[in-house]
Formats: structure tokens, C-alpha cells, sequence
């Protein structure tokens, strides 16, 4: 099967792998904890992600080691997270999304069956292509893999939790399972209540001003950079396209071009060779696009899913504090159980206002990492648009060039 | 190419057997003869146009460059200093008013409405010229003019060669034009040959003795000139011919041509005159002209550059524009069509002015190919076809929708249709066909054919082309000619090829269609995130980069249209020429069968007459061998048209390869500099975006 270490693919990959780890940055990076996956393995149905620490905190055995992980107990990781009731105030990082080889294995094994209707040429150029194409999205998962134990290890609280310690130095197998049916069925309801729980916390006019303000972006920025993200991906789709089609004209020019040798042919195998170069830029300019852009704008449509999550749970608590006032209200009016109504009214209160405080301040941090993170990706892109455009430039004049000496 | 070689087997011949006549004149002309072949294969003569060539008593100069112009003199030097042979060998050096009258003799032949005595003199009169042309008069003189010999010889082969084929019909077709008659001379060549040997006048036969006794056998010798000149006498305004009005209608290639031809007939009168007595084997070789294509591919190579070079320089002087522009409906309704602008700019004098405009529409270009194939393509001229009938298309822009879709197959067709015309006028040839002519400047072409009728034309068209698919399964051509079979293989790999091309290009089209139609969504999609969010800088630069956007979309739609214009319809074209060049090589294919047919024919007639023989039946005896005799004039007619074919294809083919060459060049440099652009406004856009991306905070 495939196995394809991280650091044995073609060099153009490694340029955009490094830029895209950095998708989301000013994960104030210190010393004390820093985790990265230094390889992956990717077998039948499953990638196995080496993560390797390196720590000076004391509650690690050593300062550097390293564990293999996969990509179900990242998402245990992170629902503990999103169940830990004390983490309710804070923007969970979105949780990595699944390893989707299969359109390109589907694709790799179809080649494998249409092996014997094309020449042999055409056949190792695509084999490459496919698997250029599954190493890329190799590297994608990656990274996606990465860039959440990165947001966590960088998080205050959270690179103190249990649960991510026992992540990532555990060295046997967690032996997390995939939900089973009930599980997700449960959670499917949960969903249906949160939905509901949502449009009746949007419904309600927050008291603070930051928060309403806050609620009534996210709800638009969201629906926005979701529309966003998922025109990039058809944008960058059909510059695929473009740039296969102008791959296989480069092949076939090439087959016309070696059928003689007259100063057509040669003229032929001239623009062949061009085309060849050229739609390598335009793959490497969707390429391009598909890491700044579109990963970046998935990424925020992930993260302002978890900031929207977090608001939902302020909303929440806000609403059950309410609630609890009204109960003992009630209860005063009633003169029975104010106590249990006083005591919950309590807790709702703390967990209320305990909320709304980490949460002002996750929120002004997601800004700050959004605007932050924006900036960095806006301009390599614009920097790598140009650099690219220039090269495609280059060749088409030396090209040029070389074609009109030639008459 | 098969001039050259027949030429140099000439030479070889001769110099083998004899010391050749000439020896210091020998080379000049051997160049010379070259450079002007090159000239007439690739049909680029036209340049020479403007020069009334027959009567023109300048030196080609005009017609070559510098260089060349040497070379002619040479020989002309050389001539002259030894009057004495080549006056033997040039006698007839008339003046050109002689040459004009020949031309114009058979036109009234032709036509019998003129037949007037007044024009029937200058035949005989020419015919007596050979005869009675005094010496004196060519030394007289002085700058013997080479042109004028050529001429000369012309004249004297029609009818030498016609007077063999007295039971050739007129078959050879009625508006050949003038390269048909120059090839008729060369391959008629060898039959004379084979004729002259019932004949009691002898092996030394006197090249000029033998143009005296044809000469009385004139009513045969009728057809073919006539045929030769027939569409002269067609676009000739005046029936009188002068040699100012035939020569200012024809155009160069024609004369050219001529004297290409006439160059081997030329060497063949210098040798022979010279070689009298040797003559039969001086002749001979000449038998093996008809065969001499499929060597001469190897003597190809040489001349090659020297054809190129010449080209180069002839297109400069190719002087007619067509463009077509305004496509304007006309009507409403089903009945509603498109009707173009045809302008034409020329300084050529075959047309009436400099500048005229005509309207036309889709159909009457159908109809000029259709005239045209009907007209030409049994020849083997290779036929510009014109883009197809869409009925899809048209039916959406006669309903009379204003949308794009219909816009762009306007634009389309009209682009095809001039690129079209472009290409039958730059024909050689086809240039002369008065059709071509009526077409570019008669203000109203008669509607001949109606759009249905056309249609179901088009029908018969298409059946015709069934059977002749089936016939050519069953037709196995037993291919003799190398430079044949490579290149039919050549072609049909090409045009495979090409439509592969062609598919991926316009995939390519319709991605970038896409791929700008997705831009343009993004743009407002990135535009709206920028509008809710709440960090102005970034807000700004991501309404910026919808802005950028926005633009890379219109970059991308005009790349797109570029892609399809430059690069996809250049490939649909080819795709289309490479049909047509297939359909030459059917052509040739279909005159091949004739020609075994009759040869197997003619081997049944020999065989029923061996059997009379042997059944001692005299009566019928005398019947039977008309019949092989009738036969054998058609084997030899139908073999010699096919050798016609063959030189006319491949000279079509060799055109048809170098202006494929100049087109993709062209072309593809244009479509080049088209991403040029694209990426130079790229770079713009970018770098325009990169402060405001900075800008963030």
C-alpha cells in the first residue's frame, strides 16, 4: 500500500506544507510545551500521525518524546473537551477534519484498470499526478492534525488538561473506538436541541453589548465564510481542470510533435514543452490558492463554529440563570425550596458570569488570531500569485522569443 | 518535383550518351530550372501577378529577387554565345503576340459561338512559324528573350502531344486550368514516345519536323488547347485576343507555371535538335518521366529551401485582403439569415478595382465551395472546405435571442468564414476560377442554390461519401509511390491527432469558462465576508481582493475566448483541411481504379481477340481489334490522368504542409501572446493587491 513518509514527497510540496502549518498563527509558541507531528504513515484505512513533544513541564516524564496517534483519538481529544464543563467559556479548537483519501485511491485504482488504453507515457505522467495529489492531501491532513494540537498546546488552560497530556505521552494505543450507533444518535439529538437551543438564544437580546454585538457577527460571518469557502473550493476545482486540460495538450502536442521531424513538429514539441512548464505553475497557482485561501477560509469556518458554540453556551447559561431567577422568584413568592433556588441560582450565576468573562476574552483572541491570520495568508498569496504569474511570464517570453527567431 | 527529375534524368541521359551541348549553360539553367519549380509548387507565382508574364519582354526580375536574377542572366549570356545551336533549339523564338495568339486559338475553338476565320488564323499562322521562323529573326534580336522561347515551346507541345491522343476524348476536363495543361505537356510527353514508334517518319524524328506534321492534324489537335484555355476565353472581356487583354486576366501562376513546364520541354528541344541522330535515345528517358515522382522525392530535399525562400519573399507581394465584417440579420422569422460584408483590397488587375465590398451570405459561400469542388476537386485540387451548417446555432439567433451564446456563434462564423475565403483565395489557382471572382466582387450572385437545396446536396453529398468509404475498403491500392504511402499515413495520424487536440482544447475552453464564472461567484462571495467583517483593514483588503477577483474573472473570460478563437477553431479548421486532404488522396485513388480498370479491360478485349484468332473468325476480327485499340488509347489517357493527379495532389499536399506550417506558427505565437498578457495583467492586479494585504492590522 502506500506509504509515503512526511518528508520524501516532491520539493513543492514542502514550501506550501510550511506556510500552511501556519494557517492560523500567533499561537504564542514558548517553550514549555511545544508539539508538532514530525511523520504520518498512511495504511489501507487509517493515518498514523507520529506526535512528538517537547516539554520542560514537570508533569512529563521526559522533556522530548514522541507517540503514534490516529485520527479518532485526535477527535476524543477534542470532544473531551467540548464535554469538560469547566472549558464551557472557551473557544474550543475545531477539531481536525477525517483523512478523505478516497476519491484519489478511487481515482489511482481506475488508472491502474485503464492501464492498457493508454501509452506508456501518459500513464506514468498521470500515475505521478495522482500521486502528487494524494500526497498533497496527505500533507493537508497533516497539517490539519497539527495545526489543532498546536491551538491546544498554545491555549492557557487547555495545554494543561489531563487528557492532552495523557495524549501525547501515553504510548500505547488509547483505545478510543469510533461512536457507535447509540452514541450517535445521541448526538444527533443533542444537534437537534442545540439547533433549536440556537435559534432561541439568537432570538434573545443579549443585556451586554459586546455580546450581542459578538453574536450578531459570528452569525453572519459564519453563514459568509462558509458561502466563501465553499466558492473557493469550486473556483480552485476548475483551475484544476484547466490546468489538466493544459497537461494532456502538453501530451498530446508532444505525440504530434514526434511524429516527423519537419519544423512544424519541432515547433510543436517546442509548445509542448511550454504547456508542460506552464500548466505546472497553474496546478502550483490552484495549488497556491487551495492552501492560503481556501484552507484559511475553511479553517475560520470551523473556528467561528467553535466561537458560535461558545456563545451558545454562554446563551445557555444565560438563559438557565435567568431561568434560576425566575425559580426563585417563584420560590420567594412561594416561600418554598428557596433555598435549592437560591443555590442554583448561584451556580448559574458563577457559571454565567465565569463564561462571559473567559469568553470576552477568547472572543477578542479570535479576532486577533482571524485578523492576524488573514494578513499572513492575504499576502503570501498575493505574493505567491505574482511570483508565479512572473514565472509563467518568463517562459512564455523566452518561448516566445525563441519561437518568432525561429521564422 | 517530377520536372526536376524528369529534367535531371534528362540531363544524366544525355550527358551519358552524348557530350552535352551546352556544357557551360548546363548548370545555370539547372539552378535556374530549381528556383523556378520551387516557384510553381508552391504556388506562390501569384506575386507575379501584376507582370503581363507572356508578352513581358522584362527579365524575371521582378518576380525573383536579386540573386536569381543573375542566374538568369547567365544563361541568357550563355545563349547568346553560341547562336548558332541554341537558335536550333529556339527557332521558333517568336515574338509574344504569337504566344498570345495561341492561347487565344483554342479559346475559339472552344467556343464555337466565335469561331470566326479572323481568329482561326494565328494557328496556323503559329504553326507555321516553327517552320518558317527565320533565323536571322532571333539573332536579330539580341537579348534573346528566354521567356518567349519557353513560350514557344509551349506551343509547340499542345499539339505535338494532342495529335497522339486522337482518340482521347475530351475527357481532360473543360475548365482546366493553366498548370493542368503545363502537366498534360510534361506526361503527354512519354506517349508521343510510344506513338512514334508505328510511325514510319523513324527514330530521328526532328523535334521540329514532328510539330510541322502535327500541326496538319489539327482538328485533333483541337480539344486539348481548348481545354487549356477555355477559362481564359471565359473571364476574357474581349473575344478578340490581344495579348493585352488574355494576359492582363491571367495572373502570374499561370505563366509561371507555363514556363516551368516549358523549361523541360525547352531542355528536351535543346538535346534533341543537337542529338538528332541519336535522338530516340534522347528521348527515352523522357519515358520515364511519368515515373520520376517517386524518386524525385529524393531530389526534393535540395530545392526545398530554395521553395521556402521564395515564399517568404512572394507573400509580401500576395496582395489581396479579404475581410468580412458586419454580420447583419436580414428578415425575421425561419427565413431570417446572416448577411456578411465580404471587403476586398488588391492592387491585383485581375479584379476591376482596388476596393469593393459585397454582401453574402452563409449559403453563397456554401455554393462557392460546392462550385468550386465540383469544378476542381476531380483534379486533385485540394478544396478549402468551409465550416459547417449549424442549424442549433442559427435557429437560435433567426428566433432572435440577444445572448451571448448567439453572439459568439455569429463571431465564430464569421471568423471561419473569412479565414475560409482567405484560404481559397490564396490558392493559386483557385484564384483564377471565375467563380472565386464573381463571388468577391459581383454585386448580386444569383441565388442558384437555395439553403435546402444545398442541404440535400449536402445529403448526397454524404451518400456519395458512403460509397466511396465502401469502394475505398474495397479498393486495394496497390501503392507504388513511397512518397504516397507515408504521407496518406501521415495524414490520417495528423488529423487523428488533431481532433484529440481539438477535444482538449475545447475542454480547456469550457474550464476556463468555468473557472471564470467561478471566480466571479467568489468575488461576490469573498466581497459580502468583507462587508461583515469587523476589522476594517481587513474588511478593506478582502473587498480589495473581491475587486481583484472580479478582474482575474474578466481575464479568464477573455483568455477563455482567446483559447477558443486562436488556438481551438485554428484546430477545427485543420481538422477540416485534413479531410479535404484526404479527400484529394481519394481522388487519386478513384483515377488509379479507372486506370486498372481499363488496363484489365484491354487485357479481356487482347484475350477475345487471340481467341477469334484461334477460332479463325476474320469478320469479327477486325472489330475486336478497334476495340484494343480503343483500349489502349484509354489505358494510356487514364494513365496519364492519373499520373496528373498524383502531381497535382502532391504539389497540393506540399502547399498545403507549408501554409499548415505558417498557420500553427502564426497562430499559436498569437495564442501565445495572448497568456502573455493574461500573466502581464495578472502581475498588475497583484501587485496592486500586495500593499492592501500589508496593510492589515
Amino acid at each position: 500500500m502506500m506509504q509515503e513518509g512526511l518528508d520524501d514527497g516532491p520539493d513543492f510540496l514542502s514550501e506550501e506544507d510550511r506556510g500552511l502549518r501556519a494557517v492560523n498563527v500567533d499561537l504564542q509558541t514558548d517553550a514549555t510545551l511545544q508539539v508538532d507531528i514530525s511523520d504520518a504513515l498512511s495504511e489501507r484505512d487509517k493515518v498514523k500521525f507520529t506526535v512528538h513533544t517537547k516539554s520542560t513541564l514537570p508533569n512529563f516524564k521526559q522533556n522530548e518524546f514522541s507517540v503514534v496517534r490516529q485520527h479518532e483519538e485526535f477527535i476524543w481529544l477534542h470532544d473531551s473537551f467540548v464535554e469538560n464543563e469547566e472549558y464551557a467559556g472557551y473557544i474550543i479548537p475545531p477539531a481536525p477534519p477525517r483523512p478523505d483519501f478516497d476519491a484519489s485511491r478511487e481515482k489511482l485504482q481506475k488508472l491502474g484498470e485503464g492501464e492498457g488504453s493508454m501509452t506508456k507515457e501518459e500513464f506514468t505522467k498521470m500515475k505521478q499526478e495522482l500521486e502528487a495529489e494524494y500526497l498533497a492531501i496527505f500533507k493537508k491532513t497533516v497539517a490539519m492534525h497539527e495545526v489543532f494540537l498546536c491551538r491546544v498546546a498554545a491555549h492557557p488552560v487547555l495545554r494543561k488538561d489531563l487528557n492532552f497530556h495523557v495524549f501525547l505521552e501515553y504510548n500505547q494505543d488509547l483505545s478510543v473506538r469510533g461512536k457507535n450507533k447509540k452514541e450517535k444518535l445521541e448526538d444527533f439529538f443533542k444537534n437537534v436541541v442545540k439547533s433549536a437551543d440556537g435559534v432561541l438564544v439568537a432570538g434573545v437580546k443579549d443585556v451586554d453589548d459586546f455580546f450581542e454585538h459578538e453574536k450578531t457577527f459570528l452569525l453572519e460571518y459564519h453563514n459568509r465564510v462558509k458561502d466563501s469557502s465553499a466558492k473557493s473550493d469550486r473556483m480552485i476545482r476548475s483551475h484544476k481542470s484547466a490546468a489538466d486540460d493544459i497537461n494532456r495538450i502538453a501530451s498530446t502536442l508532444y505525440t504530434l510533435g514526434t511524429q516527423d521531424s519537419t519544423d512544424l513538429c519541432k515547433f510543436f514539441l517546442k509548445v509542448s514543452e511550454l504547456f508542460e512548464k506552464t500548466r505546472k505553475i497553474e496546478a502550483r497557482v490552484a495549488a497556491d490558492e487551495d492552501l492560503k485561501l481556501a484552507d484559511l477560509l475553511k479553517y475560520y469556518l470551523r473556528e467561528s463554529q467553535a466561537a458560535k458554540d461558545l456563545l451558545y453556551r454562554r446563551g445557555r447559561a444565560l438563559v438557565d440563570y435567568e431561568n434560576a431567577n425566575k425559580a426563585l422568584d417563584k420560590a420567594r413568592a412561594k416561600n418554598k425550596d428557596v433555598l435549592q433556588a437560591e443555590t442554583t441560582q448561584q451556580v448559574c450565576c458563577q457559571k454565567f458570569e465565569k463564561i462571559s468573562e473567559s469568553a470576552k476574552q477568547e472572543l477578542i483572541d479570535f479576532k486577533t488570531r482571524r485578523v492576524a491570520a488573514f494578513r499572513k495568508n492575504l499576502v503570501e498569496l498575493a505574493e505567491l500569485e505574482l511570483k508565479h504569474a512572473k514565472g509563467n511570464l518568463q517562459l512564455l517570453q523566452s518561448c516566445l522569443g525563441v519561437l518568432k527567431g525561429d521564422t | 518535383m517530377a520536372l526536376c527529375h524528369f529534367y535531371l534524368s534528362q540531363m544524366a541521359a544525355s550527358s551519358e550518351r552524348s557530350p552535352p551541348p551546352f556544357p557551360d549553360s548546363e548548370e545555370p539553367e539547372l539552378l535556374e530550372d530549381s528556383d523556378e519549380e520551387a516557384d510553381a509548387f508552391t504556388g506562390t507565382s501569384i506575386s507575379e501577378m501584376d507582370s503581363p508574364s507572356p508578352d513581358s519582354t522584362r527579365p524575371p526580375k521582378d518576380i525573383f529577387n536579386e540573386p536569381p536574377e543573375d542566374i538568369f542572366s547567365d544563361p541568357l549570356s550563355n545563349i547568346n554565345s553560341e547562336p548558332q545551336k541554341k537558335v536550333d533549339a529556339k527557332i521558333p523564338s517568336p515574338s509574344s503576340d504569337e504566344a498570345v495568339d495561341l492561347f487565344s486559338d483554342p479559346l475559339d475553338d472552344d467556343s464555337e459561338v466565335m469561331s470566326s476565320p479572323e481568329v482561326q488564323n494565328p494557328m496556323p499562322d503559329l504553326l507555321n512559324e516553327p517552320v518558317e521562323a527565320p533565323k536571322s529573326d532571333v539573332l536579330g534580336e539580341p537579348p534573346v528573350h528566354r521567356n518567349a522561347a519557353r513560350h514557344q515551346d509551349v506551343f509547340e507541345d499542345p499539339p505535338k502531344s494532342s495529335s497522339k491522343s486522337s482518340s482521347v476524348k475530351k475527357a481532360a476536363s473543360a475548365e482546366m486550368f493553366g498548370d493542368d495543361d503545363d502537366e498534360e505537356d510534361l506526361f503527354k510527353e512519354p506517349p508521343k514516345v510510344v506513338t512514334k514508334k508505328p510511325q514510319p517518319s523513324g527514330p530521328p524524328v526532328d523535334v521540329f519536323t514532328e510539330v510541322k506534321s502535327d500541326v496538319k492534324v489539327k482538328p485533333q489537335v483541337k480539344d486539348d488547347p481548348t481545354d487549356l484555355f477555355a477559362e481564359e476565353a471565359l473571364t476574357a472581356p474581349a473575344p478578340k485576343p490581344s495579348s493585352g487583354s488574355s494576359s492582363s486576366r491571367t495572373n502570374g501562376v499561370h505563366s509561371e507555371e507555363q514556363d516551368l513546364f516549358s523549361e523541360a520541354t525547352v531542355e528536351l528541344s535543346l538535346d534533341s535538335p543537337c542529338n538528332d541522330r541519336k535522338n530516340k535515345e534522347a528521348v527515352k528517358p523522357s519515358v520515364s518521366a511519368p515515373a520520376a515522382p517517386v524518386a524525385s522525392s529524393s531530389s526534393k530535399a535540395p530545392s526545398k529551401s530554395l521553395e521556402e525562400l521564395e515564399e517568404e519573399e512572394s507573400e509580401d507581394k500576395f496582395d489581396l485582403n479579404i475581410s468580412i465584417t458586419n454580420p447583419e440579420k436580414v428578415g425575421d422569422g425561419m427565413n431570417a439569415y446572416m448577411a456578411y460584408k465580404v471587403s476586398t483590397q488588391t492592387s491585383l488587375t485581375m479584379f476591376r478595382s482596388k476596393t469593393f465590398t459585397v454582401r453574402r451570405r452563409f449559403s453563397d459561400f456554401l455554393g462557392l465551395f460546392e462550385k468550386l469542388s465540383e469544378k476542381h476537386s476531380q483534379n486533385g485540387y485540394l478544396i478549402p472546405p468551409p465550416p459547417e451548417k449549424s442549424i442549433l446555432g442559427m435557429t437560435k439567433v433567426k428566433v432572435g435571442k440577444e445572448d451571448p451564446s448567439s453572439a459568439e456563434f455569429v463571431e465564430r462564423r464569421r471568423a471561419a468564414l473569412e479565414r475560409y475565403l482567405q484560404r481559397v483565395v490564396s490558392h493559386p489557382s483557385l484564384l483564377q476560377d471565375p467563380d472565386v471572382r464573381e463571388f468577391l466582387e459581383k454585386e448580386e450572385l444569383p441565388r442558384a442554390v437555395s439553403t435546402q437545396a444545398l442541404s440535400g446536396a449536402g445529403f448526397l453529398k454524404m451518400l456519395n461519401k458512403a460509397t466511396d468509404a465502401v469502394s475505398k475498403m474495397t479498393i486495394k491500392m496497390n501503392e507504388q509511390d513511397v512518397w504516397f504511402d507515408e504521407k496518406i499515413q501521415d495524414v490520417e495520424n495528423e488529423e487523428q491527432h488533431l481532433r484529440k487536440l481539438h477535444v482538449m482544447v475545447e475542454s480547456l475552453v469550457n474550464h476556463r469558462k468555468e473557472l471564470s464564472g467561478n471566480t466571479a461567484v467568489f468575488a461576490k462571495s469573498v466581497a459580502m465576508l468583507g462587508s461583515s467583517e469587523d476589522n476594517t483593514a481587513l474588511s478593506r483588503a478582502l473587498s480589495q481582493l473581491a475587486e481583484v477577483e472580479d478582474r482575474i474573472e474578466q481575464l479568464h473570460q477573455e483568455q477563455a475566448s482567446n483559447d477558443f478563437f486562436t488556438f481551438s477553431e485554428l484546430l477545427a479548421d485543420y481538422i477540416r483541411l485534413l479531410g479535404a486532404v484526404r479527400g484529394c488522396f481519394d481522388q487519386r485513388m478513384k483515377a488509379w481504379q479507372r486506370w486498372q480498370d481499363a488496363e484489365n479491360m484491354l487485357q479481356k478485349k487482347r484475350e477475345a481477340e487471340a481467341k477469334l484468332l484461334w477460332a479463325n473468325k476474320p469478320d469479327k476480327l477486325q472489330q475486336a481489334k478497334d476495340e484494343i485499340t480503343e483500349w489502349e488509347a484509354k489505358v494510356t489517357q487514364y494513365e496519364r490522368e492519373f499520373e496528373r493527379i498524383s502531381a497535382t495532389v502532391r504539389k497540393e499536399v506540399i502547399r498545403f504542409d507549408k501554409e499548415k506550417a505558417r498557420d500553427f506558427n502564426r497562430q499559436v505565437i498569437k495564442y501565445l501572446e495572448s497568456l502573455l498578457h493574461s500573466q502581464q495583467q495578472l502581475i498588475k492586479y497583484w501587485d496592486a493587491f500586495l500593499p492592501e494585504a500589508k496593510a492589515i492590522v
